[in-house]
Formats: structure tokens, sequence, C-alpha cells
């Protein structure tokens, strides 16, 4: 008996050391955050961490000259590293208290960050706050507060195939601006094993003609994913389907949109900024243009999708980390990181200089006129995956059903 | 003490000539107890007070503002009417649907290879060996990204059914349950009525699915990549297999087929126990397939219990959540171990059984 009330004694002794010893650990590294300066923020002397989720060399070698110059220049360390997984790295590094102090944040992620308290809100402290697109600033919103600077940003376009569209006997002015144009020039497209218009079986993709069509996910704060103008939506991406002139990515055998266009499995597909680096490195081969997307009943409409800087709510250096930030979306910098590697400016006084520099990419940065973006709600991801996994069955789904649920999830998450 | 030491004399370490004896002990297991403690006890009651609490993924768990919340994140993934039930749901129906089909397949699959390359006359046994076991000592990253390949739409696979006339599904894209897909083929498409109420936001209809098309396939790679495994642990033990007992049998007329069944099998027993267990775990727990190849998708029917875990932590922050998703995991397992475990516990030898050996007239 002694020995068995020793062991238990013993094994309690070791459990609370060791959770002091971890308590000890977690503890530190977030109380003692630095003196707060004017405006909120932390100033002290120590160097900055920066985590990036890179999309390549390029990229990485971008970020790091960027905020080498910049450390130069103000005299404050910074060390920039790649994440392989970021959301991983950031969970542990806010779980442990000493996460980076700048790094890339989705709009997708932002919410849940933001209601833990992770992160600082920023953005009205930038100095360039007024030159990001106004659709940005809503992105990086939560709450009413303006998270973090967008770092740049895409949005879909229709990409079309220029020698399969000349060998249907298409022209220029062919190109589609209405939804019958698009069904029109789609069937015309529709050949033996190939699809006119292609897109991944998505919201980040279907919910464009959700725009188009007036519709959306949350409008002034409420949920209206089963508006008659959504059920108008899907019903029209459901009746192409089933007659065989649009298809889902995967139903031709591809990974993705971009992947069906370079192997010339869809004439046209539903893209964005992204697919130029694609189709360079994999499919160079295939011919061409991006065109806005056509307008549905209630006018033109696309999805974007950006990034941010996300702040530290825990680092001790915020101040350098906001000057930081904005040498790193500042119009020269961000024509910069285009140059390099291919993102779409933030901000609207570096739209003429991208313009210039990318006559044939214009149709991405109109687009940023009348953007929409999946919701930014906690939780909303989640219901977001699920209408995916729902629209993947759209051909033999019932649309009014489908968004029927999705208003249900929605209206949970948004309260 | 002694006294004590007189009544139980084999308990006397603690005190007396042996007691540097018991300090020595624990000196040489301290670094063991202490790495385990560290880095798997304490893990593991954090994680649980995790799934208690509402902590939400800033700072430590053990801080004064993480609070105590009681069942409500368990409450959440099994009663909660939302997302978060359906989604638990959900990767239920997968894991049981691949447990059910994997584990048997794999385990009769490796019990016949062992005994192919165990037998004595078959030419090339250390290459066959071999062969087999290679699957399992490739990384499962690599092996997934095999398979995705061999299974894509224009794959391997499917040109190969193209030989025969089959044309191949769209393997990792195809949501459709198997057992549905056979039902649509003779004119069943939707739930009959009895079928709509369900369990865990899941309708028994959509329970009664089968695994989709793509967990199918992650289920195939499954079972080509661990039965090599056990494979050498069914090796191992038929070695152990005297051949007396055999040639008894073959004595007294049994066919190869009986005396595998009556004699080799039974002694195989406490292998089994071993693969059904490793088989039965490592079915429950699979992940890293997932997050390589389809994130749960294709319509979330390759969602697993330890992905969705992962999800809800470390993607929406709901750390609870996925805390108490991987306990009740736990408890399933647990609990499908022990059942497991107690059918095949040693049993004695039935009166009918029994009766089957006695000679004719002789009372036992």
């Amino acid at each position: 008996m002694t020995k068995k009330t020793r062991a238990i004694v013993g094994a309690g002794a070791l459990a609370i050391a060791g959770t002091l010893l971890l308590s000890g650990c977690g503890g530190s590294g977030f109380d003692d955050s630095g003196d707060t300066a004017d405006g909120g923020l932390t100033s002290s002397d120590d160097a900055l961490n920066i985590l990036i989720g890179s999309s390549g060399e390029a990229e990485t070698a971008a970020v790091e000259e960027a905020v080498a110059a910049w450390s130069e220049e103000s005299g404050v360390e910074a060390k920039v590293s790649v994440a392989n997984d970021l959301n991983q790295q950031l969970s542990q590094g806010f779980a442990a208290g000493s996460p980076p102090d700048l790094f890339y944040l989705s709009a997708d992620s932002i919410a849940g960050y933001a209601g833990n308290g992770s992160l600082a809100a920023y953005g009205d402290e930038l100095e360039n706050a007024d030159d990001f697109y106004p659709s940005l600033v809503e992105n990086f919103t939560v709450d009413g507060d303006f998270y973090c600077a967008p770092k740049d940003f895409s949005t879909l376009a229709l990409i079309i195939n220029t020698d399969l569209w000349t060998a249907a006997g298409l022209t220029e002015a062919d190109v589609p601006t209405t939804w019958d144009e698009l069904a029109a020039v789609s069937k015309t497209l529709t050949t033996e094993g190939r699809v006119g218009l292609a897109f991944g079986a998505e919201y980040q993709r279907v919910g464009t003609f959700m725009a188009q069509a007036g519709g959306g996910m949350v409008v002034d704060g409420e949920a209206v994913a089963n508006s008659p103008e959504n059920v108008e939506a899907l019903e029209y991406v459901k009746s192409h389907l089933e007659d065989g002139t649009f298809a889902y990515a995967a139903d031709v055998g591809a990974g993705w949109g971009g992947e069906a266009f370079g192997k010339q499995l869809a004439a046209m597909v539903i893209e964005g900024n992204w697919i130029g680096g694609a189709m360079s490195a994999d499919f160079p081969d295939v011919n061409y243009i991006v065109a806005e997307l056509p307008a549905g009943p209630a006018g033109q409409g696309t999805l974007q999708f950006t990034n941010c800087w996300g702040m530290a709510a825990d680092s001790p250096n915020q101040q350098a980390a906001l000057e930081l930030v904005q040498d790193l979306t500042s119009t020269d910098q961000q024509l910069a990181f285009s140059e390099a590697f291919g993102p779409m400016p933030s901000i609207s006084s570096a739209a003429d200089a991208w313009s210039e520099a990318n006559p044939d990419l214009t149709a991405f940065l109109t687009g940023a006129d009348y953007a929409q973006f999946p919701p930014n709600q906690e939780g909303a991801t989640d219901v977001i995956a699920d209408f995916n996994a729902q629209l993947e069955t759209l051909k033999t789904g019932d649309p009014q059903q489908i968004l029927d649920s999705v208003q249900a999830n929605l209206e949970a998450v948004i309260g | 003490m002694t006294t004590q030491v007189s009544k139980t004399p084999r308990r006397a370490g603690a005190s007396g000539l042996r007691r540097g004896e018991g300090v020595a002990g624990w000196l040489f297991t301290a670094p063991v107890i202490i790495i385990l403690g560290l880095f798997l006890f304490i893990p593991v009651l954090m994680a649980l007070w995790v799934s208690f609490s509402d902590w939400n993924g800033r700072g430590s768990p053990l801080s004064s503002s993480v609070d105590f919340v009681g069942l409500e994140n368990y409450a959440a993934v099994t009663t909660g009417g939302g997302l978060a039930e359906r989604n638990f749901g959900i990767s239920l129906r997968n894991i049981a649907w691949y447990v059910v089909l994997v584990v048997p397949l794999q385990t009769a699959l490796a019990l016949f290879l062992a005994v192919l390359v165990s037998r004595a006359v078959l030419r090339g046994r250390g290459f066959f060996r071999t062969a087999f076991y290679f699957p399992s000592v490739t990384s499962s990253v690599a092996i997934t990204v095999l398979w995705l390949f061999l299974f894509s739409t224009t794959g391997v696979v499917n040109e190969v059914l193209s030989w025969v006339g089959i044309t191949g599904p769209n393997w990792f894209n195809d949501p459709r349950g198997i057992f549905h897909i056979g039902l649509s083929a003779v004119g069943v498409d939707s739930a009959p009525e009895a079928l709509s109420s369900g369990f865990l936001g899941i309708s028994w209809w959509d329970w009664f699915a089968g695994p989709s098309v793509a967990l199918f396939a992650f289920m195939l790679m499954a079972i080509f990549t661990t039965s090599g495994t056990f494979m050498l642990l069914f090796i191992a033990a038929l070695q152990n297999v005297g051949v007396e007992l055999g040639e008894a049998g073959m004595m007294d007329g049994a066919s190869g087929w009986q005396r595998f069944w009556h004699i080799t099998l039974p002694q195989l027993r406490p292998t089994l126990f071993t693969v059904l267990t490793l088989g039965l775990i490592g079915g429950w727990q699979v992940f890293e397939q997932i997050y390589t190849g389809t994130q749960g998708g294709p319509a979330k029917t390759t969602l697993t219990p330890a992905y969705l875990s992962y999800q809800a932590a470390f993607q929406n922050q709901d750390w609870g959540q996925g805390s108490a998703i991987a306990f009740i995991l736990f408890l399933i397992i647990i609990f499908f171990a022990l059942v497991q475990r107690w059918v095949l516990r040693e049993r004695p030898v039935s009166k009918r059984r029994a009766a089957q050996y006695q000679v004719k007239g002789q009372k036992p």
C-alpha cells in the first residue's frame, strides 16, 4: 500500500511540477511587451521577426531584399522566415506568447485570430490608409476595426484560349459581356473532349455568378445566402453544367481551372492573377487573353482574394513594425513586388503604373471596382467549406435547398 | 517497520539494507519517467484541460484568463445541432467505414502474404518478403502523392480499367458513396422515408452511403502500405509455430485448410490481437494522407476525426473543440480495443466442442 501511495504522490508531484514549468514557459512573453507609445502601439529596441508563406524563391528573395533595405535605413534589425505551414506556425507562436511581429495573414483566418485577441488592429495608424482600395479595407475590417494593411490582392476574370477561340470562328467582338453571350460562346467552344467554360467546384469561383446576379453571402451584416438572386445564379450554372457547356475542373480531370485551361480541356476558365505564373511555367505554348467576367442580371461582379500584413498584439516593437508595413505597402515597393513575383498592388496610387506595365492583365485590376469578397466572420470558413461540399453535387442537386442549408449555417456564425 | 518487513518480505525494498537500491531504481528510471512525463503525460493532461476550457489559442492554457466551461466543447460537436456536429458526424461516418473495411482486409492480406512467403518451397522468398514490405518503409506522404497520380482521371488505374472496357471514376474527386452508386444502378436514387431521420446531423441514408470513391482509393492505399508491416509480424509468429502439431494433424488426415484453420491460426492468436489492435488504432487516426492528399474533400467524404480536430484547432482557433474531438476519438479507440480483446480472449474449450473429441461411448 505505502508503495502505491508513494507512486501516486510522485506522479502528482511530477504533474504539478511539470504544469508549473509549462505555465512558466507560456506565461512569460506577453505581459512585458515593451513600452506603449502613442496610439497604443508598443515600442522597444527588439528586432523584428517576419513570417511569410512564400509562393517561391522569387517572392522570398524580393521580400528579404525589401526588408533588408528598410532595416538598413531605419537601423532596426529584422529577420524574414518562410513558413512551411503558416497557420500552424502562427498558432504555435500565439500559444507560446512569442509570435512573429509581422506575418502574412489570409482574409479567411483573420476573424479567428482577431477574436482571440492575437492581432493588433493598426489599420487606422497607417499613413497611407486612404490609399488602399475600399473593398480591401472592408475585407480586413472585423467588428468595425481596420486590422491590417492589405499586402496585395487578386480578382477573378475570364481567361480565354485565343487559339481555340479563333479556330471556332470567334472574333474579339464576341468576348462575352452578358450571361447569354457567355452561354452562346461556351456552346460554340464545346467540342468532343473539351468544354467551353471550366471552373473549380467551389464558392470561390461559382460565387462570381452570385455576385453578377446581385446576390452575395453577407450584405450589411445580414446573411443573405438563400436570396432569389443567388438561386437564379446557381440555376444558371446548374443548367449549363447539365448541358455540358460548363464543367467543374475536377470533372474534366484537372486539379484546378488553370490545369484544365493549360491542358486545353476547357477553352475558357474563371481564374485569378495567379494563373499567369502557372501558364508560363507549365504551359508556355498556350495563348490566352484575360477579359472581364460578363455581367449578370444585376451587372458586373467578381470575387477578390487578399492577404494582409498581420501584426501580433504581443509584439514588443509594433511601432517599428508599422513603419516597416508602410514601407512594404508603399507605391514603389508594391510595384517592385509586382515585377518580381506578380501580385497586384493593393493601393490605388499604383494602379496606373501597374496597368502600364501589365496591359494584358488590366481586366483583373478593373475587377477591384465591383469585387465582392468571401465572408470573413469567425466560423465562416466552415460555412464556405460546407457550401463547397454541396456545390460539388450541384449538377444533381437543388439550388434552393443547397442555399437554404448555407443560409442556416451562415446565420449561426453571423449571429 | 520490522514487523511489516517480516509480514511482507517481498516488499522489503523500501528499507534496511536494500534502501540504496530503491534510490538507484528511481535514478535509473528517472530519464524515461521525465521524458515520458514531459512530452507525453503532461501534454495529454493539458489537452484534456483544453477540451474542458475556453482557451482560444493565445498565451498559456493555464493562465488565469482561461475558464472552465465543463462539457460545452463536447456538447458542441455531439449535440450542438450546428455545423460542428454535422462535420463530426460526417468524419465519424467516413472513419467508421474506413475501419470496418480496412482492418479485416489488411489483416487477411497480411496473413495470406505471410503464409505465402513462409513456405519453404517458395523460390526467391527473400525477394518477395522485401517487395511486400517495401511500401511500409516508404513515407506515407510519398505514397499519397504517388496514389493521387495513379488514381487521377487520366491516370494509370483508369487506363488499365479501360483495357477491359470499364470507364474508371474520377477517383479523388468523386464524392458518391460506393453503396449509393450500387443502389442507383438498380434505380434507387434517393432516401426511402424511413432513412431520412438521422444521427449527429447526418441522415441514415447518408450514414449507409458507404465510403466515397475518393475514400475508397485511400482505403486501397492503406491496405497496400500496412499489410507489409503486419506480414512481418505474422512471419515472426509463424516461425514460432512448431511443425509437430501440423504433422500430427496430417497423421489424423486433416486437409491443408483444416490444419491452417484449426492448428496454425489458433496459435497465432496473440499476434492476431496485436495486428488487429494496431490496425484499429491506425485506422481511427488517419491523418497525413488526408492532410497531404485531399484536405477532407471531395464533399467532405475523406474528412476524418483526426483531420477535423486539426482543422478545428489550427485553422478555426477552436482549440477546445479540437481537443474534445481528439478525446472522443481516444475513448472510441479504447472502447473498440477492449471489445476486440474480449472477443479474442482465451476461452476454455466448450462442452459441446469437447464432446466432439471424445471417443464414442466413453463418458467424459
